[in-house]
């Protein structure tokens, strides 16, 4: 600030400052950046790269001194010339000497940080609910517009309602009627009907002696909020699936309507392609920045707290220092696996431990192995996906006796998130003795396949986290669900949209999913999590 | 139903005959008291010696069996249709207590909230969803609350049922004829049926020529080249 202020003084007055030399402008070159900013303290690169300005005068400037006001009048009248030129050149850029169609534009409302399911869910409910057509700008930015690495891409596509939670429920029964409406919910004009390859065959939790209990509490649960899923007993389960041994299983509950899977991808596309054509702009980058203002208000007890606020977000593109900042009313976070770095790129997490301004998101990547093998003596065209007492689950898949399958690994057996590499040898120690011993086909399988992908781990109680943060005002959460995310999407994007449009929950409320509930500590514990 | 005159139309000869030398015999069906034997030689006797009597006593028996007839005609009956407007008649509505036994609905426009009214009929033993355009793999997922009773399933001509969907007719054990022919969105007609088969042992699964996809065309057949005369 001291060098500009005193190359001001330099020059002669405020009549015979040429336009050219002013902040910002038309000219190319380096543009020195001088608001004042909370966040990494690092100086944007200010190379002879070109990029927008902004038009808004930082506050500092409003003295009543000869050269603020002489200053600020000189931005007025430039931002006005600039408003005249583009509303007669609709379109197109300022900068006419190079390219910026793959940049995001200058100013978005709503900014969704992460394309995935959540992401795209977010943004579709939000121009399904808007109170006018084209109310809300929607800028959805996503790192890899190939989803190598994410977690809806390479979801095995389960959805079930046997949660302990009601609202997991809730939230499942939701997605489901939206899936079997999908073709309604996500049509396009001239676009072919989207196919989920859904397949209705449901869930088949099997319980020990110990967790019995627990068993018969969630399922009448799950009656009480409408989902049809009904117990067996071993003799039960040996009749109607006579490949299971049910040697240490005391109990089963097995879901009869709307739990199966589904392909994600499908989804995701379809979710894509509507969004696109109800005007949601779509961006390949990676969020670097957040430049947010900040406000010193005093609490009921006269406590001060800093309440922040995100006018800015810089979207850097692929492989070049090039970033665009995008003026944001509201940002939502449904980065998934790496929320936590967005969050602590918007200052979530960064005070004294035990404080809300310390607490950080507790979510993280952690890596899931799935396997596809063959067994040609295997469970008919009728299983159902089993999730073993020991956590193993398969399902079959297709006509061609393939089965897909895994299995949590405990916390001590977690492995480095780093890549997606895939550990075969998991499968050989871990996984196949269990399979084995639950179905004895399952003693001569081939395996064929193998990938691995990220759940976004909550690492505090397994469940998602939804709604505003209390201190970032505009900072909305999607994300954390931990491995039920994707049968989880419809309804949280439409929780986020109401929370957003209306101020609260209305369909499904999901009070209990928001982010105070890591500094008070109240663990909403979700026990069927595979 | 047990019908007060249940009794009475098993012996009641068909409607139209009125023959006169039925009426004696009917007469004495359907008062079988013996108290009543007295009026009843009185009335035999007048109606031997007038002519009037006797046309007015077979007059009204006439308009009882008739009364009869109307109200049993669903009875026996093999299947209650709509009339030419579309509409079911009311008087089935005084049926409602009567099990439902078969269902056709075929080229119904039935959905997946519309299956639900099928689970009230416990005792359904005929189910026919043929060519319905709007069942899919959700609505089969719907059946199962009929698995004891359900004997007969036709599904032919569906475009939207697939093979994901038919794996959850699993539940319907007493399922003892199904029609999958004709479903266009099944990938592999053949080995679906010999799985669907594997899965309802008791079942004769109907529909899917199974050398469909060995049998040559005529086009295709081997060429013996070395043949004078072709085949």
């Amino acid at each position: 600030m001291l060098p500009r202020v005193l190359s001001l003084g330099v020059r002669r007055g405020p009549l015979t400052r040429r336009p050219g030399t002013l902040r910002g402008g038309f000219s190319l070159g380096k543009v020195v950046d001088d608001r004042w900013y909370c966040g990494s303290g690092v100086r944007p690169t200010s190379g002879c790269v070109p990029f927008r300005t902004r038009n808004r005068a930082p506050h500092w400037q409003d003295s009543g001194s000869a050269w603020g006001r002489g200053y600020k009048y000189w931005e007025e009248k430039l931002s006005e010339i600039k408003k005249k030129i583009q509303s007669v050149l609709p379109g197109t850029s300022l900068h006419p000497l190079y390219d910026s169609s793959h940049l995001p534009p200058d100013h978005s409302d709503v900014v969704i940080v992460g394309g995935g399911v959540l992401g795209l869910s977010v943004a579709y409910w939000l121009k399904k609910l808007e109170k006018q057509r084209g109310a809300l700008r929607v800028l959805v930015v996503e790192r890899d517009l190939t989803y190598s690495q994410a977690s809806s891409a390479l979801s095995l596509g389960g959805i079930h309602q046997q949660f302990s939670l009601p609202e997991n429920i809730h939230l499942s029964l939701f997605s489901a009627s939206f899936l079997r409406n999908i073709n309604e919910h996500l049509a396009v004009v001239d676009a072919p009907p989207l196919d989920l390859q859904f397949n209705p065959l449901g869930y088949l939790w099997l319980a020990s002696e110990k967790d019995a209990a627990a068993m018969e509490n969630n399922v009448k649960v799950q009656r009480q909020e409408g989902a049809k899923v009904c117990l067996m007993s071993p003799d039960q389960l040996r009749n109607k699936f006579p490949w299971i041994n049910t040697e240490g299983v005391a109990l089963a509950s097995y879901g009869m309507e709307d739990e199966g899977w589904f392909d994600p991808w499908c989804l995701l596309q379809g979710l894509r392609r509507k969004v696109q054509s109800m005007g949601v702009l779509f961006c390949q980058g990676e969020v670097t920045r957040f430049v947010s203002s900040s406000d010193r208000m005093l609490t009921k007890n006269q406590k001060e707290v800093k309440l922040k606020r995100i006018y800015e977000v810089h979207v850097k593109m692929d492989n070049s220092v090039e970033y665009q900042p995008v003026e944001c009313a509201l940002v939502i976070n449904a980065a998934g696996a790496w929320s936590a770095q967005i969050a602590a790129l918007a200052g979530i997490g960064k005070g004294p431990p035990d404080t809300l301004q310390g607490t950080k998101l507790p979510v993280e990547p952690r890596k899931r192995y799935v396997y596809v093998w063959h067994c040609p003596q295997g469970p008919g065209l009728e299983s159902p996906l089993v999730a073993d007492t020991s956590g193993t689950y398969f399902r079959r898949e297709g006509l061609g006796s393939n089965y897909l399958g895994g299995r949590s690994p405990t916390e001590e057996e977690e492995p480095d998130p780093e890549n997606l590499e895939v550990d075969h040898d998991f499968f050989q120690d871990k996984v196949w003795p269990h399979l084995a011993q639950r179905v004895p086909a399952f003693e001569t399988l081939k395996v064929q396949n193998a990938w691995a992908g990220y759940y976004d781990y909550n690492t505090f109680d397994q469940n998602g986290v939804v709604g505003p943060h209390p201190l970032v005002v505009n900072m909305f959460f999607a994300t954390g669900f931990s491995g039920h995310g994707l049968q989880q999407a419809p309804g949280v994007g439409r929780a986020v949209a109401e929370m957003i449009l209306e101020g609260r929950f209305q369909t499904i409320n999901l009070d209990s999913f928001l982010f105070s509930r890591f500094y008070l500590g109240e663990k909403i514990q979700e026990d069927n999590i595979i | 139903l047990s019908s007060p005159f249940s009794q009475s139309l098993r012996l009641v000869a068909p409607i139209g005959n009125r023959s006169t030398r039925g009426i004696h015999q009917l007469g004495g069906a359907v008062d079988p008291e013996s108290s009543q034997k007295k009026r009843r030689t009185m009335l035999q006797y007048l109606s031997d010696h007038f002519y009037d009597v006797e046309f007015l006593r077979g007059y009204f028996l006439q308009n009882k069996m008739d009364k009869v007839h109307q109200k049993n005609r669903f009875r026996d009956k093999e299947w209650i249709r709509p009339d030419k407007y579309g509409h079911f008649s009311q008087e089935f509505w005084n049926f409602s207590e009567v099990p439902v036994e078969a269902v056709d609905a075929s080229d119904c426009a039935i959905n997946y909230e519309g299956l639900e009214n099928l689970h009230l009929l416990k005792e359904l033993q005929s189910l026919s969803l043929q060519r319905c355009p709007h069942m899919d793999d959700w609505c089969l997922s719907r059946l199962y609350p009929l698995a004891d009773s359900l004997q007969e399933l036709s599904l032919a001509g569906c475009p939207r049922i697939s093979e994901r969907g038919l794996a959850c007719l699993h539940h319907l054990q007493n399922l003892r004829r199904l029609d999958i022919s004709n479903l266009p969105s099944v990938s592999n007609p053949g080995l679906t049926q010999i799985l669907v088969e594997e899965m309802l042992p008791n079942c004769k699964v109907v529909g899917v020529n199974l050398a469909e996809g060995l049998k040559l065309g005529p086009e295709e057949q081997p060429q013996d080249t070395d043949r004078p005369i072709p085949a």
